[in-house]
């Protein structure tokens, strides 16, 4: 009964997190993608630029958080069906949820520490608001 | 001549609503562009937590994203996102609405082609970025 309803739970969380993730996604391929010089555009001033904004910290850290679990949870159920050794489908579900704890904790770490202007940098690898030194 | 079992084997086979139909394909297709996308999330993320040590790392890790070949994997990967958001949206509508279920295999056709029309305003840009200069 308690699987049964937590089961239920993920099933309601991946559609509810894939409604807001398309609208994430596609705003973070829009930026990152489609604006002037694309992929080629994406250096360190471009992201420093966009994390010394409050707002992409909190839209990162929304994608980071739905995408990872969103993944995380849809693995779960691959897993689940394809690896019928109890053994090896424990070994590789604690993998699982232990990269992706890992890599929520670094990644949101990443997000809200880091300086967008770092001593001893050349100014032409850093934002345009840095102040020269 | 076909025999009779292997014919009604056949028909069994085609009277289920998964097996061999756009039921199926757009399962397959839901599934493998899952696994995908969450093993570039894995890395994505830590190629971004280079931005955290150091300017010059992050630009070099970059650069690895700015090669032609990389380039196509990027247009695949995209490819790979719009396939999985818009056929989402699909299985979200066949769940919870009265008449998702009877006009599924219609709206595997709609995917596909609003993947078509997204992809071409997509490409052409992108390609133009990774191969201009
Ligand atoms: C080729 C396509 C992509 C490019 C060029 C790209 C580029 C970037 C860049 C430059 C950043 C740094 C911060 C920022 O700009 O906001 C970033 C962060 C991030 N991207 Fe992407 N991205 C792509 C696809 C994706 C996809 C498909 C996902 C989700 C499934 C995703 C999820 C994330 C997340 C969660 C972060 C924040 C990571 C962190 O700060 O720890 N990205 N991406």
């Amino acid at each position: 009964m308690k699987t049964l309803r937590l089961e239920r739970l993920g099933w309601i969380f991946m559609r509810l997190s894939g409604v807001v993730l398309i609208a994430l996604i596609f705003t973070h391929l829009t930026v990152n993608l489609m604006q002037d010089g694309g992929v080629k555009a994406i250096d360190f001033a471009f992201v420093a630029g966009k994390l010394a904004n409050p707002f992409w910290q909190w839209f990162d850290t929304a994608l980071l958080w739905l995408a990872l679990i969103h993944g995380t949870n849809g693995m779960r159920v691959v897993i689940q069906d394809y690896v019928l050794r109890p053994r090896l489908r424990k070994v590789l579900l604690t993998l699982l949820a232990v990269s992706t704890v890992t890599l929520i904790v670094l990644g949101t770490l990443v997000i809200f520490t880091l300086d967008p202007c770092p001593a001893g940098t050349p100014a032409d690898l850093l934002p345009s608001f840095c102040p020269a030194v | 001549m076909v025999d009779t079992a292997a014919r009604e084997t056949r028909t069994v086979i085609r009277g289920t609503l998964y097996r061999g139909h756009e039921g199926m394909w757009s399962w397959v297709l839901h599934r493998i562009t899952g696994i995908a996308i969450y093993f570039f999330l894995l890395v994505h993320v830590l190629d971004t937590a280079t931005v955290r040590l150091d300017p010059e790392i992050y630009n070099t890790v970059m650069g690895a994203y700015k090669t032609p070949l990389m380039g196509l994997g990027e247009a695949g990967l995209v490819a790979a996102i719009i396939f999985h958001a818009l056929n989402g949206l699909r299985i979200i509508l066949v769940d919870y609405t009265k008449w998702g279920t009877r006009y599924q295999k219609v709206m595997f056709y709609v995917v596909l082609a609003l993947w078509v029309v997204l992809m071409a305003g997509f490409l052409p840009r992108h390609l133009a970025h990774v191969f201009a200069g």
